[in-house]
């Protein structure tokens, strides 16, 4: 069925000559760089060199504006250690630089042999595709995993905690997913006549000045405040936004759904909420309202450490707001009981009415929907049950196509319930990034015969663990469309480097995956795959090319149309055609069907004397400007930005451990250690520190015996546990108990100190 | 270029050094040299709630207000890509009349 798109005049072709440069309009989408896809010009000059990339004005998304890393681009796609070709190593080689350079056919022959073999002697669930952050990746390795025949899909988190959590809690209680409308949508963006300016945005477990999550440029909050908008900010960090907003809600970290539970008592207790919309559209209102009756501010104040008349006059603002977004972020995902934080701070804007309406919360148009991923049909039945950590968590058996990474672990340390033979990892850095225990991460996954990894630069989960690796393309160097997350539009990535040995991950799965299973991969090259996905707007990949970015139609109030169900009925995709307060789908996986606060454990209150011995607080994952998770340490004029990991402290603290700005210090809980260096600011409470994740250094030596690139000093997920929610969602990246104390000789030699 | 400079409404400045990349890129500086480095100052508490916290960009030696791009009727690249839009490019009598009556802005005459 075709849609009505609607597109974006150009002056000129998405290729032209300006200087004797020649520039390609196209989309940074992506590595390196976040998940968004700004619209970017790329110059590149005779020798095919990219030299220059800016941003693209006529481009709706971010109208011109770059933030630095896409700026910085041309030292990524020109640096000298960039993956140039295939490799491979012997496995007892593994950890050392003893990499063999091989043809593409070679290493696809290498491959196929040895997975094939691994379907014929163990069955397709023994091997496992492994993603990192779901930016351009899931479309893409999920189909190749289903179509290979394994059910086990993995995104290297603990819990999957990041996106995932929120997205998969609001299909199950709303059937669609919620983002801020900041009139993304629309190719005439702010001077859209349906649009509303939003009266107020919650800034909620994000810092969208510096990190750009859920596809959403962060700056449009900045375009909004300067219209106009108010804001609140939900954040352990006093920010940037935090100091231009009307109220600041300084959080205990892993306390988010206690302080949502707070506000809904206020404004139930108020009855401050659209009586009419809960009245029409809502379910389990009342079971709600009881469950968070004894969460009086006063109570919320003792869990969350934000004063009970902070709360309540939040809690008043945002109900009373025409027009309330709540820009949410993954700090909401990376805590133990993350579906009930995501359910409670959803009650808010649901029972507020801020439901598919101008200024509030928008269910994202897409092209492709492939968060959950693509070609799942091609996956046998069989297959299916064998997906790990189905037999754990009901959640995973019956809502998930993902397998439970927490149980993969587990599996690969015990051969149970089957021994796993093979990994292919695309685009994901578990060791230095994402994965908890690094240490054990690498153990378990260095029990597998055979590891693939994919990437654009050697990383030190490749450096220890690959036999093969394949040199993935940056977005300058492929041709694509951007799918992903938040709101879709038809944004064609167009090659301007043409030159090289790489390949784009589309690619080599379109490659990889016709040899496994021809049917699932029927087109003969990426263009022809594109176009197919393309179909309903009417224009192949290379019409798309002229006339990108093309949005596909959108209308706010579709519950009142009849837009949201598959019948066609008015309402929403859910068992009672209602915004589900009260959880059907939860009750039927023994989930309890209500939003509720757990302690946090390590904590202050649920671990007593830990807290004794470890008297801070820590947050991890403080983002960082030019630095994209564990990528751009080797761009200079990114790592020249922020030189070294941080660890954010107080004065007073400092004061109180003899610690002094800019000192070196070893952060410190019961599992493990590393190295810091400390950065004072009044931003903290005094009682809490939060620092960097995804550190290490490609210029320290490489080989596992040497320290692989300084990990072991770097890591702070050295501190964080493989331990997910009850669910088998969310985990502990973000509420960890440390202490603080100086390295006094200092073992690596560091980038800044020999400056 | 001398009747020409940038406007900018620091209430808005974001931190995020757009402008000092961008610089770098177009003029092929080293990440040690720029034509504008952003300032910081705070947070610090001033009094109950009221907290000081801005960020400023400065314009250096090394600033030639991009005069191979404006001759071209290009913005200069600071001010195309700063994320915050805070940055105005003309000539110093409009700007200097725009800013009559705000708060927070500076006029870089490099
Ligand atoms: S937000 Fe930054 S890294 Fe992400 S696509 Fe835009 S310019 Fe590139
Ligand atoms: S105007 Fe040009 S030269 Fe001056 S700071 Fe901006 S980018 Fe650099
Ligand atoms: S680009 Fe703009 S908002 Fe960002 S630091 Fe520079 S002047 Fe400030």
């Amino acid at each position: 069925m075709e849609r009505e798109y609607l597109l974006v005049e150009h002056e000129k072709p998405y290729s032209y000559c300006e200087d004797g440069l020649t520039v390609t309009r196209t989309s940074a989408w992506s590595g390196p760089g976040c998940h968004l896809g700004c619209g970017v010009l790329m110059y590149t000059d005779e020798l095919d060199r990219l030299v220059k990339v800016e941003g693209d004005p006529e481009n709706p998304f971010n109208q011109g504006r770059l933030c630095v890393r896409c700026l910085a681009l041309p030292e990524v796609v020109n640096h000298a250690d960039k993956l140039a070709h295939p490799m491979k190593r012997a496995r007892e080689d593994r950890g050392k630089d003893k990499w063999e350079r091989i043809s593409w056919d070679a290493a696809y022959d290498l491959i196929v042999e040895r997975f094939n073999a691994f379907k014929a002697e163990s069955g397709p669930e023994s091997v496992t595709f492994w993603q990192g952050t779901g930016r351009d990746i899931s479309t893409w390795i999920t189909r190749l995993c289903w179509s290979y025949g394994s059910p086990n899909y993995v995104v290297a988190l603990s819990g999957t905690a990041c996106y995932a959590p929120r997205v998969a809690g609001c299909r199950m209680s709303s059937g669609a997913f919620w983002l801020g409308d900041f009139s993304q949508q629309f190719p005439d963006r702010y001077d859209n006549p349906q649009w509303k300016l939003p009266e107020l945005i919650l800034i909620w477990g994000n810092n969208p000045v510096i990190t750009n999550s859920d596809g959403m440029y962060g700056h449009w909050v900045v375009d909004c405040l300067k219209r106009g908008s108010k804001a609140i900010t939900v954040d352990p960090r006093r920010t940037w936004l935090a100091n231009r907003s009307e109220l600041f809600l300084q959080i205990r970290p892993g306390t988010d759904a206690a302080l949502a539970l707070g506000m809904l008592n206020v404004i139930i207790s108020e009855e401050i909420y659209d009586r009419e919309f809960v009245e029409y559209w809502c379910y389990g209102f009342d079971e709600l309202a009881e469950r968070v009756a004894d969460f009086t501010p006063e109570k919320t104040e003792q869990i969350t450490w934000i004063p009970a008349d902070t709360i309540r006059a939040a809690a008043r603002m945002f109900a009373k707001a025409d027009g309330a977004i709540v820009q949410w972020g993954v700090a909401v995902d990376m805590t133990k009981e993350t579906l009930p934080a995501g359910q409670a701070i959803s009650a808010l804007f649901e029972i507020t009415g801020n439901i598919d309406n101008p200024g509030g919360m928008i269910a994202p148009p897409s092209i492709l929907f492939s968060t959950g991923g693509w070609g799942h049909e091609f996956l046998e039945k069989d297959a299916r049950k064998k997906k790990i950590g189905d037999a754990e968590y009901p959640l995973y058996r019956g809502a998930m196509q993902i397998a439970s990474t927490d149980e993969c672990i587990k599996t690969l340390e015990t051969d149970r319930p089957y021994p796993l033979k093979g990994a292919w990892l695309q685009a994901v850095n578990p060791l230095a990034c994402t994965g908890p225990d690094p240490k054990r991460t690498l153990a378990a996954l260095n029990r597998l015969e055979f590891i693939v990894c994919v990437d654009l630069f050697m990383t030190p989960t490749a450096m220890a663990l690959a036999d093969v690796i394949l040199p993935a393309a940056t977005c300058a160097e492929r041709d694509g469309i951007r799918l992903g997350d938040g709101t879709q539009r038809g944004e064609t990535i167009n090659r301007a480097v043409q030159g090289g040995d790489c390949r784009s991950d589309m690619q080599i799965n379109l490659e990889i995956g016709k040899r496994f299973n021809p049917e699932a991969w029927p087109w003969e090259n990426v263009e022809e795959m594109y176009t197919d996905i393309l179909r309903e707007t009417g224009l192949t990949f290379s019409a798309m090319r002229e006339q990108a970015p093309a949005y596909p139609p959108f209308e706010y109030h579709k519950h009142e149309k009849g837009l949201l169900r598959s019948d066609g009925q008015v309402g929403f995709q859910t068992r009672t055609g209602r915004i589900e307060l009260y959880s059907t789908v939860y009750q039927a996986l023994e989930q309890d069907p209500l939003p509720y606060f757990e302690e946090p454990v390590p904590s202050p209150y649920s671990t007593p004397e830990l807290y004794e011995q470890y008297p801070l607080v820590l947050t991890t994952g403080a983002r960082q400007l030019g630095l994209f998770h564990s990528e751009h340490r080797q761009i200079p004029h990114l790592r020249a930005l922020h030189p070294e990991p941080l660890i954010y402290l107080h004065p007073e603290a400092a004061t109180r451990y003899g610690l002094t700005e800019g000192c070196w210090v070893w952060v410190e809980n019961e599992k493990g250690r590393a190295k810091r260096k400390l950065s004072l600011t009044n931003a903290l409470d005094p009682r809490v520190c939060s620092t960097d994740h995804g550190w290490w250094y490609p210029e320290a030596p490489a080989e596992l015996d040497e320290g692989l690139y300084g990990l072991w000093d770097l890591a702070i997920n050295q501190l964080i546990t493989w331990q997910p929610g009850k669910s088998g969602m969310g985990s502990n990246y973000k509420t960890l108990l440390c202490k603080v104390y100086p390295v006094e000789a200092p073992t690596a030699q560091t980038k800044g100190e020999q400056k | 270029m001398t009747d020409y400079g940038i406007l900018v409404d620091y209430r808005w400045c974001s931190g995020c050094r757009a402008c000092e990349i961008a610089c770098q890129m177009e003029q092929g500086l080293p990440p040690q040299r720029s034509g504008v480095k952003v300032f910081e100052a705070g947070p610090w508490q001033i009094a109950g709630e009221r907290w000081q916290h801005d960020y400023a960009p400065d314009f250096l030696d090394e600033c030639d207000l991009c005069a191979k791009r404006t001759s071209r009727g290009k913005l200069p690249s600071c001010v195309q890509h700063c994320q915050a839009e805070i940055l105005e490019f003309g000539r110093i009598e409009e700007l200097s009349a725009r800013m009559s009556g705000k708060k927070k802005q500076i006029l870089i005459i490099p």
